[in-house]
C-alpha cells in the first residue's frame, strides 16, 4: 500500500532520513521503532508533506505521493496522527471531530462511529478540547483521524507520556482498527508495547534501517533487545 | 455629530453638522450638557464602530496567517473611494456591493502576490512589507484618484437630516454605521461558529499543522481570509464615508488605530476586538471634555502604549492564547 523508497530529508544542513527503504502492505500494522533523533519523525513528516524530502519517492497504491501538500493526503486516504497530538486546544471536542471529517461528506456518520468507539469524548464533546487528559487528548486525535474514514492511518508516537493502563488502550484501538481494514503505519519508542501489536517492525538509527522483520523475531533479536528493549526487560514487563 | 477628527477631512462635516446640534432644544444649561454628551456618546461609537471593523479585520488575518496587517486600514479606504467612483455609474447599493468585491480581490490578491510567497517570516519582516503595502497603496489610490477628499452620499436623507436623541442632532448615518457593523461582526461570528468553512479557518487559527493534516487547504484559506477582512474593512469605508469622507491618506492612522483596538481586545478574540474599537472611539469621543480635539489621534496611541506595557494579552486575552502570540 505505501512504499518509500531511498526517502531523504531533513531541516536546513541535518539531513535527519538518510535514504530510507520500506513498504507497509494492506491490513498490516508496520512500526517503525528508533530512539529519540533517530529521524522517525522526520521520516513521518516527509511522508505526508509537511517537510519537504530532498530525495527519494513515496508511493502509495503505487501512485508517486512524493513532496505532495499535506492536505491532499486526505484524498489520498492517508491521515498523520502527530506528535504531540496537535489537539485544537480552545475549540470543543465535537468541533475537533468536525474538523477531522472536513473532507468527509459522510462526516456525520463517521463521527458516530468515533463516539462509539471512545464514549468518553462523547460525554466531553461540548468541553473544550484543551481540558482533556493526556490520553483523552490522544483519543481525541486518533478519533479525529478516524472522522475522515482513512485507510492508512499514520501514528507519530501515539503512546509518548501516556499511563501504561491508557497505553494499553491505545494498542486495543490499533488492533480493532486492523481488524476493520485499516492499514496502521506507526513510529513509537515503546519498542516493547508496540512489538506487542505490530506484525513487522523497522528500526531507524540515525536516519537509516539497521534491522527489519517480524515482531516476533524481533523481540527475540538481542541487538533489539539490548538497544531498546532493556537489558532487564523481562523482569519489568512479563 | 460632534465636528471632530477626520477620518478623511472634517471641514464639510463641520459645516454640516453644527446646524443639527445648534437646532437641539431645550437650550437650558442641563439640556445642553445633556445633548453635548449625547453627541460625544454618538461621535464616539461612530468612529469606534469604524475602528472595530478594522481591529476585526486585523484579528482575522493575524490570528489565520500570523501576518499583521498594517496595511488594513488601506482596505476602508479604497472601499470608500471604490465606492464613490461606482456611485457615478450605478445605484448606491451596487456601487457599494461592487467596491467590496473589488477590494475583496485586492485582499486576496496582496496575498497570493506576497504572502503566499514568504516561507515562516518573522513578525518584523512582516511588519515591514506591509507597512511598506500599505505605503504603496495610498500612493496608488494618490494616481488613480487624487488628494481630494471625497464622500458618498447619505444613505438616508442628506447632509442636515437629523435625529433627534435627548436634545442632540445625530445624523441617520450614524444609525446606519452602528447596524452594518453591529450586523457585520453578528454574522461574522455566525460564520465562524455554525458553517464548516468557518470552523476550518478557526482550525487554522489554532493549530495549522492539525488543519493540514485534516485536509484544509491551508494556502487558500489565507487567501480567503485576506479577500474577507478586504471586505470587512471596505463596508465599513462605504458606510462611513458620508460622514467621515475619504482620503487617499486616511489609511494608516485607521491600521494604527484598528491595531489598538485589537491588542486592547485581546488578539484572537473578535468580539472583544470588536468592543475595544468602540472603547478606543468613546475614549476618543469623551476626550473632548477634556482634550483640545487636535489632541485626539494621541488618545489612541496611548492606550496603545499603555497596553502594550500593563496588559500585552489585551483586556479580554486569555493568557494562555497570549503565551502563544508574540506580543
Amino acid at each position: 500500500m505505501l512504499v518509500i523508497r531511498n526517502l531523504r530529508t531533513g531541516y536546513g544542513n541535518l539531513e535527519a532520513v538518510r535514504g530510507v527503504t520500506l513498504h507497509v502492505e494492506a491490513g498490516e500494522v508496520v512500526a517503525l521503532l528508533g530512539a529519540n533523533g533517530a529521524g522517525k519523525s522526520s521520516l513521518m513528516k516527509a511522508i505526508v508533506g509537511l517537510l519537504p524530502p530532498w530525495g527519494g519517492e513515496v508511493r502509495l497504491s503505487g501512485r508517486a505521493i512524493t513532496g505532495e501538500a499535506p492536505w491532499h493526503m486526505i484524498s489520498h486516504g492517508v491521515v498523520l496522527v502527530p506528535e504531540g497530538r496537535h489537539i485544537l486546544g480552545d475549540m470543543s471536542v465535537a468541533e475537533n471531530l468536525l474538523v477531522g471529517g472536513y473532507h468527509n461528506p459522510d462526516r456525520q456518520l463517521a463521527i458516530g462511529e468515533v463516539f462509539e468507539r471512545f464514549p468518553i469524548l462523547k460525554s466531553r464533546a461540548r468541553q473544550p478540547a484543551g481540558t482533556l487528559s493526556g490520553g483523552e487528548q490522544q483519543m481525541l486525535a486518533i478519533g479525529r483521524a478516524l472522522a475522515a474514514r482513512p485507510k492508512l492511518l499514520l501514528l507519530d508516537e501515539p503512546l509518548l507520556g501516556l499511563a501504561p493502563l491508557i497505553v494499553r488502550d491505545v494498542l486495543r484501538v490499533v488492533r480493532d482498527l486492523r481488524d476493520h481494514g485499516v492499514t496502521v503505519f506507526m513510529v513509537e519508542q515503546n519498542a516493547m508495547a508496540t512489538l506487542g501489536v505490530a506484525d513487522r517492525a523497522y528500526v531507524l538509527e540515525t536516519g537509516e534501517i539497521i534491522l527489519e522483520g517480524r515482531s516476533e523475531d524481533l523481540v527475540r533479536n538481542p541487538e533489539v533487545r539490548r538497544a531498546y528493549l532493556g537489558k532487564g526487560y523481562k523482569e519489568v514487563w512479563e | 455629530m460632534r465636528p471632530g477628527r477626520r477620518l478623511g477631512t472634517s471641514r464639510r462635516r463641520e459645516r454640516c453638522r453644527r446646524p443639527a446640534s445648534a437646532r437641539a432644544l431645550p437650550q437650558s444649561r442641563e439640556g445642553r450638557r445633556l445633548s453635548q454628551f449625547v453627541q460625544y456618546l454618538f461621535y464616539g461609537i461612530t468612529v469606534g464602530s469604524i475602528y472595530a471593523a478594522v481591529a476585526i479585520g486585523f484579528n482575522l488575518i493575524y490570528c489565520t496567517t500570523g501576518v499583521v496587517n498594517f496595511a488594513q486600514g488601506e482596505f476602508v479606504i479604497l472601499g470608500g473611494m471604490t465606492a464613490v467612483t461606482f456611485s457615478r455609474y450605478l445605484p448606491l447599493p451596487v456601487a457599494i456591493a461592487a467596491a467590496v468585491v473589488v477590494v475583496m480581490g485586492c485582499g486576496a490578491g496582496l496575498d497570493m502576490a506576497v504572502f503566499r510567497r514568504l516561507r515562516n517570516p518573522s513578525i518584523l519582516r512582516m511588519v515591514v512589507i506591509t507597512i511598506g503595502l500599505s505605503i504603496v497603496i495610498r500612493e496608488a489610490a494618490l494616481h488613480i484618484w487624487d488628494e481630494k477628499a471625497r464622500a458618498l452620499p447619505y444613505f438616508t436623507g442628506n447632509e442636515t437630516t437629523s435625529v433627534q436623541v435627548f436634545g442632540a442632532g445625530v445624523s441617520p448615518q450614524v444609525f446606519w454605521v452602528l447596524g452594518v457593523v453591529f450586523v457585520m461582526v453578528a454574522a461574522l461570528h455566525a460564520f465562524l461558529k455554525f458553517t464548516t468553512v468557518g470552523t476550518a479557518m478557526r482550525a487554522c487559527a489554532s493549530d495549522v499543522q492539525a488543519a493540514m493534516l485534516a485536509g484544509i487547504n491551508v494556502a487558500n484559506m489565507r487567501t480567503f481570509v485576506f479577500a474577507l477582512s478586504a471586505g470587512i474593512g471596505a463596508l465599513a469605508g462605504c458606510v462611513i464615508s458620508p460622514i467621515a469622507m475619504t482620503q487617499y491618506d486616511g489609511g494608516a492612522s485607521l491600521a494604527i488605530k484598528g491595531f489598538a483596538a485589537a491588542v486592547l481586545g485581546g488578539l484572537g478574540n473578535h468580539t472583544a476586538a470588536a468592543a475595544a474599537g468602540i472603547l478606543i472611539g468613546l475614549a476618543e469621543g469623551f476626550s473632548g471634555y477634556l482634550l483640545p480635539a487636535a489632541y485626539k489621534d494621541a488618545v489612541a496611541f496611548a492606550i496603545l502604549i499603555l497596553v502594550l506595557f500593563l496588559r500585552p494579552r489585551g483586556l479580554f486575552g486569555s493568557r494562555e492564547v497570549g503565551s502563544q502570540r508574540e506580543f
